[in-house]
């Protein structure tokens, strides 16, 4: 495991930001962090970097205590919130960040000219950051992470501030140190990016895990039915409680179907079942006119859980 | 320890780019030219008057030298609290501190390289300073200072020990208080010598002690008190001609710069245990 962490919080006078966090996170995933602002996302990362003393528990970080200097150099980070010295340019803050990592003028001249070119900054080396703007700030961000060829990535929010073209990148980039072994932990408010890039997700709430596995996972057991169907009596809508919940009617009109159907939406365990409703609704005599399962987008999952009480 | 002097470098690299190095050496050098002038303008006054009796012009010769030599004295002390308030301070709020500290490097190695780099650069600007003003005197009246190299090193010294407390200061306070809390130490020490010194003259035993107890607490200015007192001829002070504002009637013992040379290691200690024990 790259990322072990067994209990730990972090508590803030009376503000309880971490609240005894378990997970791990395996050599070569990526793996999305979630939640609501202030749910603990960047407190975490401060912790797993050794940035932040925990209040209990602990974080072991590449099978060492965070901030061991020993893996330090394997690990590349993008902060949250900075701003880098604005005196300094693009091409000269990328070498001090390779000469802190060790690296030797050839390969610092090699690496500092490849990632310019790669957060697309190739003819603003010469520039000062403080000319830069947010997104290009961003974008040297993640090309400093990215110096020593890092075996763990971890991005604190790496594509607020960029425009559309920008976060196509990065979630390229991401597929990239996908596919060459690097291990991602990747923490966004941007879900649907996250759904096309993260291996395993958990989703955390006032600094607890409220879920974690796999999208598929996640969503499978949040599935639901949308059901059309005429001549619906409360007795064979009682029957499809078995399955699960009807979470929301909509108006016939909305739905555009026939006046006299219903339109319902069912939640269930999961979207397996699908077939046996339409059985059971046929057999009681209900007109089926649609019957579709459909798993839950995770930003619908997100707004779902952020609902629940825990 | 090399990240220590890579720290270093990016201090250097800072006070370029900032224009820093440039505004110091440009007024550094209108501070001197400045001094050549007026130094040449009363000594040529002074020999035409006191011609019949070369021998007293020693005394206001070493008032002008005192004067120079204490206002680079105050000079380093500003230069020191204000290149180094903002070090550490700054990054923290404004976060570039976290790229930084979570490369492969142990904290103290940051706090250690910035120390490095800025003591570095005030201690070159201390020392050029310094022998500049004496090469002046030299030329001009033929006049040389009694001790040159310790009493630099006392202001080399001076300047120091405002440097590391102000970078112990940055490490928990903003960079307002931290600049706040450290002139007024130095204030209170500057106050503190004179009480000491008048204490002295009027036999005053508790106001001495007064003084003494403030230097142990901050022993900044005894450190260019006993500057000055090395750097006076000794028959101006058997003449009991020696107690100009800048110079000292009686000096502070090789103990207290002892104690300033450990008081120093011990502030720098601190600064080290408390940046590695703080979130950032
Ligand atoms: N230095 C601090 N001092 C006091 N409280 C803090 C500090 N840092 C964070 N907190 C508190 O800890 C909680 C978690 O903050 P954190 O920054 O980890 O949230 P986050 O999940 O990263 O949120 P966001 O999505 O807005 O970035 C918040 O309630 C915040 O107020
Ligand atoms: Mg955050």
């Amino acid at each position: 495991m790259l990322i072990e962490t067994c209990g730990l919080c972090k508590v803030y006078g009376v503000t309880v930001a971490v609240d005894h966090l378990t997970l791990a996170v395996g050599e070569g995933e990526v793996f999305g962090f979630l939640g609501p602002n202030g749910a603990g996302k960047t407190t975490t990362i401060k912790m797993l970097l050794g940035l932040a003393t925990p209040t209990a528990g602990q974080a072991r970080i590449l099978g060492r205590l965070p901030g061991d200097p020993a893996v330090m150099g394997q690990i590349g980070f993008l902060p949250e919130q900075f701003r880098f010295p604005p005196w300094i340019t693009a091409a000269d803050f990328l070498d001090v960040h390779g000469r802190l990592y060790g690296l030797s003028a050839a390969e610092r001249r090699r690496r500092s000219a490849q990632l310019l070119a790669r957060v697309g900054l190739a003819d603003r080396g010469r520039s000062k950051l403080g000319e830069f703007s947010k997104g290009m700030l961003q974008r040297i961000g993640l090309a400093q992470a990215l110096l020593s060829r890092p075996r763990l990535v971890i991005l604190d929010e790496p594509t607020s501030g960029l425009d559309p073209l920008g976060r196509r990148e990065v979630r390229d980039l991401i597929h990239e140190l996908r596919a060459d072994g690097v291990t991602v932990f990747l923490n966004s408010h941007f879900l649907s990016e996250v759904e096309v890039t993260c291996d395993r997700i958990a989703i955390i709430k006032r600094g607890r895990v409220v879920r974690l596995g796999t999208l598929a996972e996640l969503t499978r057991q949040r599935a639901e039915v949308e059901i059309v169907a005429a001549g619906m009596t409360p007795e064979i809508e009682a029957g499809l409680t078995q399955w699960g919940r009807i979470v929301q009617r909509l108006a016939p009109a909305e739905a555009a179907t026939p006046p006299d159907a219903g339109h319902l939406i069912l939640a269930v365990a999961d979207e397996a079942v699908a077939p046996q409703v339409a059985c059971y609704l046929v057999q009681a005599g209900a007109r089926l006119h649609m019957l579709a399962p459909r798993r839950l987008s995770l930003e619908e999952l997100f707004l779902r859980v952020m609902e629940e009480e825990t | 320890m090399r990240s220590i002097w890579e720290i270093a470098r990016l201090t250097f690299l800072e006070a370029r780019m900032r224009k820093m190095l440039w505004a110091i050496v440009l007024l550094g050098i209108a501070f001197l030219i400045l001094y050549a002038i007026g130094f040449h303008l009363i000594y040529t006054d002074l020999r035409g008057a006191m011609a019949s009796n070369a021998a007293r012009l020693l005394e206001p010769i070493n008032f002008f030298v005192l004067a120079g030599l204490y206002a680079i004295n105050f000079l380093v002390v500003m230069l020191a609290v204000l290149i180094s308030v903002d070090t550490i301070a700054g990054e923290i709020a404004s976060g570039a501190i976290q790229t930084i500290a979570t490369k492969p490097l142990p904290r103290w190695h940051i706090i250690a390289g910035k120390w490095l780099g800025l003591a570095l650069m005030l201690a070159v600007f201390t020392v050029t300073m310094c022998v500049a003003l004496m090469f002046i005197v030299k030329l001009e009246a033929d006049y040389t200072v009694r001790n040159p190299v310790q009493a630099i090193a006392l202001i080399v010294l001076e300047g120091l020990i405002v440097l590391t407390l102000s970078i112990l200061g940055g490490t928990r306070l903003s960079t307002l208080t931290n600049g706040v809390v450290v002139f007024m130490l130095y204030g209170l020490a500057f106050i503190a010598g004179w009480i000491e010194q008048i204490g002295g003259m009027m036999r005053s035993e508790a106001a001495v002690n007064i003084g003494i107890l403030v230097s142990l607490l901050m022993p900044s200015e005894a450190m260019w008190k006993r500057a000055a007192y090395l750097l006076q001829p000794p028959f101006l002070r058997e003449l009991g001609l020696d107690a100009t504002p800048f110079g000292a009637a009686s000096a502070p013992s090789e103990a207290m710069v002892v104690y300033a040379f450990l008081y120093t290691a011990l502030v720098f200690l601190l600064a080290v245990r408390e940046f590695s024990r703080r979130d950032l």
